[in-house]
């Protein structure tokens, strides 16, 4: 029977399907709902690693002992799983090896837009992309064959609009893959120089026969229609071409790393004009120009953001849509913290201390946008530490002193605990807030190291983030409420003038957490003199209406925070009369 | 072949858009269409406005829907149907909930709320049906109820079973507010007026 099912979740399925039985990822839009599918099939050990790199690390170990494995990340988590990739190009694998990513054109949720299409090139390993959810699981099976055929870990590449659509999938079931035997082999599994060297030899004819593979095999596919009109396109894009070319004849390819080479110079002496769809940058334009094939493609098309069908249609035929239109301009509405997000706290105090604020990935990168403007920069995960340690090697200690670094608990364990080894050791003196929510926020709640539970919710050992700061060096380590705004603010105040490098452990639950309860929705009474102190707090809960401060009792939870910083004792809970009447 | 029914569903993340894509896309498997569903996950769902794509038809390919291409707009909140009404076919139709959520930068003084949208929609000439969804999802029992409601005044819109909608809300819907979501359906398939469009 065909299931309507999410790109992620046909990926799990078809990893359910192929017999994986290990499953080591870190969450990261779009790809997270991969691995939390995956927890849900018992026959597979999954779990969520600290990071990318140890993630691909655990299925790197597993495919070595024999089973087949598989890690899942977005587009930067490649990044920061780069060092194995590259070498796991050259060993090759035990069990079938497949790496997901998932790439982000448009920037839903990321901090840039980078082609995993380079890195597959780059690291030498070969990369399929699927269009639709039912290709997902078609192409997962596919690349756990192919790896331990061509003895290489494959790339499964998504986006965005792959990733978190729904289409339909034809379910099958899943065919034990048993434990293949376990051979100690340093020639093959030892990278060091004089075994790298012959492996090297060995990626180069394995590229050579991948591409003969690429040539003929059925994950890149001719349709043949119009002889004036060809479309050369892959993943999503390829839909979004589909629409725009109704006519044309299309090569969609299913394998992006190798390219064919004849497949495509045939492909383009039966049509006309050819053109390539391809988001992002242009890695099959770039590939048809070596070979000599004359292509329309970036001329006409960005590299930046993503396609869609009017898009297409615009740049290729001049087809503007026939729209309703409306002169006055909608005002944005970015993402916002949520009622009752215990980072308010944290960044109403940094910004009333008027700090530079060394920022970091996570719901509270949105600390960055007013009214709370509290954060200076943000570059990649783990990142604020070493900046804050940078710019007081940069700029001394008086500016060190306004400076703070700021890291959630989950980015902390990701790659922030390293930083702050290198501050310790080389002497640094900053302050670094870890705000610690209880959970993977940002990503949909996902456990990690620091939460107590598994990825099956099973109990485990917790990291206690107190001792681990100890244990590297910290000797100035202080708990604080962040709702305990100032408390909150003394702490900071304190630890930032304090000689010697400091951690504020900044601790109260994701709002949204189960458990999590608040007092319940308040409203603004007589006394409120609009002085609009409560604005300050950017919370979605409170706005104006003509003029006035109102609070939104759909959207209050009743944190309290308002209450704090109200001079005029003007905020109080709804009592059963006002809720009455405005119900 | 039959055209594709396109259906933009827009409002405030955290309002429930994803839950009635999803209802939505389980109505049209059952009328056994081919479907695809586009969700928005992570950032942007923190409050920000947010987008879901639903095409259904014979055969669907791209699972996002381009300005001028939408048959109908499910909007959850005024700004936000002011914001993609250019999504809109010329002869589609919007159902807005009147309900107004202000965005940060209005909170913030540095922008404006659009006075009088409604009437400014109006005046494009598209057709636009308003609801006040949230005071029937509070007559239905539940504040969250507002996106079933609206569903309901879809489903009547659409040539679409009501059985076959009942189905996927029960689907859907986890157990314990299936009641709540019921008789929110309910509300808003018997608040509207004038026959199906789709």
């Amino acid at each position: 029977m065909k299931k309507l099912m999410l790109g992620n979740a046909a990926i799990a399925r078809g990893a359910y399907e192929a017999g994986v039985t290990v499953v080591s990822s870190y969450p990261g839009t779009p790809s997270t709902e991969i691995t939390q599918e995956i927890a849900k099939y018992d026959e597979i050990y999954s779990e969520w690693a600290p990071n990318e790199k140890v993630a691909l690390e655990v299925a790197i170990g597993a495919s070595f002992a024999g089973a087949r494995s598989m890690s899942c990340m977005k587009h930067v988590g490649l990044n920061v799983a780069a060092d194995p990739l590259y070498s796991v190009s050259y060993t090759g694998v035990g069990g079938g090896l497949v790496v997901c990513v998932a790439d982000d054109p448009g920037i839903h949720s990321s901090q840039n837009e980078q082609d995993s299409r380079l890195v597959a090139i780059s690291a030498k390993v070969p990369m399929l992309e699927p269009a639709d959810s039912e290709e997902c699981k078609q192409y997962v099976k596919q690349a756990f064959l192919l790896s331990e055929k061509y003895d290489t870990p494959i790339l499964v590449r998504l986006s965005t609009r792959i990733s978190h659509s729904q289409s339909l999938v034809e379910q099958g079931e899943r065919v034990e893959k048993p434990l293949g035997d376990y051979e100690k082999n340093i020639a093959k599994n030892v990278m060091m120089p004089t075994m790298a060297v012959k492996r090297h030899i060995f990626v180069e004819k394995r590229l050579g026969d991948m591409k003969r593979f690429a040539e003929e095999c059925e994950l890149n596919t001719i349709e043949h229609k119009s002889e004036k009109v060809g479309v050369i396109s892959a993943g999503i894009a390829y839909q979004y071409a589909k629409e725009a070319f109704p006519e044309a004849s299309f090569l969609k390819l299913g394998m992006l790393n190798p390219l064919p080479t004849d497949l495509i110079k045939d492909f383009a002496k039966s049509v006309d004009t050819l053109y390539v769809i391809e988001e992002l940058e242009p890695v099959i334009e770039n590939h048809c120009k070596v070979i000599g094939v004359d292509v329309i493609g970036k001329q006409i098309l960005p590299k930046t953001g993503e396609y869609n069908v009017g898009m297409i249609k615009k740049a290729v035929f001049g087809i503007n849509a026939d729209t309703h239109n409306i002169d006055e301009e909608a005002p944005g509405r970015p993402p916002v913290m949520c009622v009752g997000c215990p980072h308010r706290g944290t960044f109403y105090v940094l910004n009333k201390l008027g700090l530079t604020v060394s920022g970091d990935i996570g719901c509270y990168t949105l600390g960055a946008l007013p009214p709370l403007s509290a954060m200076d920069m943000c570059v990649c995960m783990g990142a604020s530490i070493g900046m804050a340690h940078g710019i007081e090697k940069a700029r001394g200690d008086d500016f060190r002193k306004k400076t703070v670094a700021v890291i959630g608990d989950s980015t902390f364990l990701h790659s922030g605990i390293t930083g702050l080894i290198d501050m310790v050791y080389n002497k640094g003196n900053s302050t670094v807030i870890i705000l610690d929510n209880s959970i993977t926020a940002m990503t949909g709640h996902q456990d990690n190291p620091a939460t107590g539970y598994t990825i099956k919710g099973e109990p485990t050992k917790t990291v206690d983030l107190e001792k681990l700061c100890k244990a590297i060096g910290i000797e100035n380590i202080v708990a604080a409420d962040p709702f305990d705004l100032s408390g909150f603010e003394k702490v900071v105040k304190e630890q930032t003038a304090a000689d010697g490098p400091s951690v504020i452990i900044a601790k109260r639950p994701c709002a949204l957490l189960k458990g999590v309860v608040f007092s319940g929705a308040l409203e603004i009474t007589d006394n409120c003199k609009n002085c609009k102190m409560c604005l300050r707090l950017g919370c979605p809960a409170i706005s104006t209406v003509d003029g006035r401060v109102v609070i939104d009792s759909s959207q209050c939870v009743g944190c309290n925070l308002c209450v704090k910083v109200c001079k005029f004792n003007a905020i109080e809970p709804i009592t059963p009369l006002t809720k009455g009447m405005k119900l | 072949m039959t055209d594709t029914i396109n259906i933009m569903i827009v409002g405030v993340g955290g309002q429930g858009t994803l839950l009635a894509s999803r209802i939505l896309g389980n109505a049209a498997i059952d009328c056994g269409f081919d479907v695809k569903v586009s969700e928005v996950h992570g950032m942007s769902q923190r409050g920000g406005s947010v987008v879901t794509y639903v095409k259904y038809g014979e055969k669907v390919f791209s699972p996002v829907i381009s300005e001028g291409e939408a048959d109908i707009i499910l909007a959850f909140e005024q700004l936000e149907a002011y914001r993609y009404l250019k999504f809109l076919k010329k002869d589609g139709t919007m159902i807005l909930n009147t309900q107004k959520i202000a965005p940060m930068p209005v909170i913030t003084g540095a922008a404006s709320y659009p006075e009088e949208i409604i009437e400014k929609l109006n005046k494009t000439g598209a057709k636009i049906i308003a609801i006040d969804a949230l005071s029937a999802a509070l007559k239905a029992g539940n504040a969250k109820a507002v996106n079933v409601v609206l569903i309901g005044v879809l489903a009547s819109k659409t040539n679409i079973q009501k059985d076959i909608w009942q189905k996927a809300i029960e689907k859907t819907v986890p157990p314990r507010f299936l009641q709540v979501n019921q008789q929110a359906f309910e509300a808003g398939y018997n608040d509207q007026k004038g026959g199906g469009c789709v």
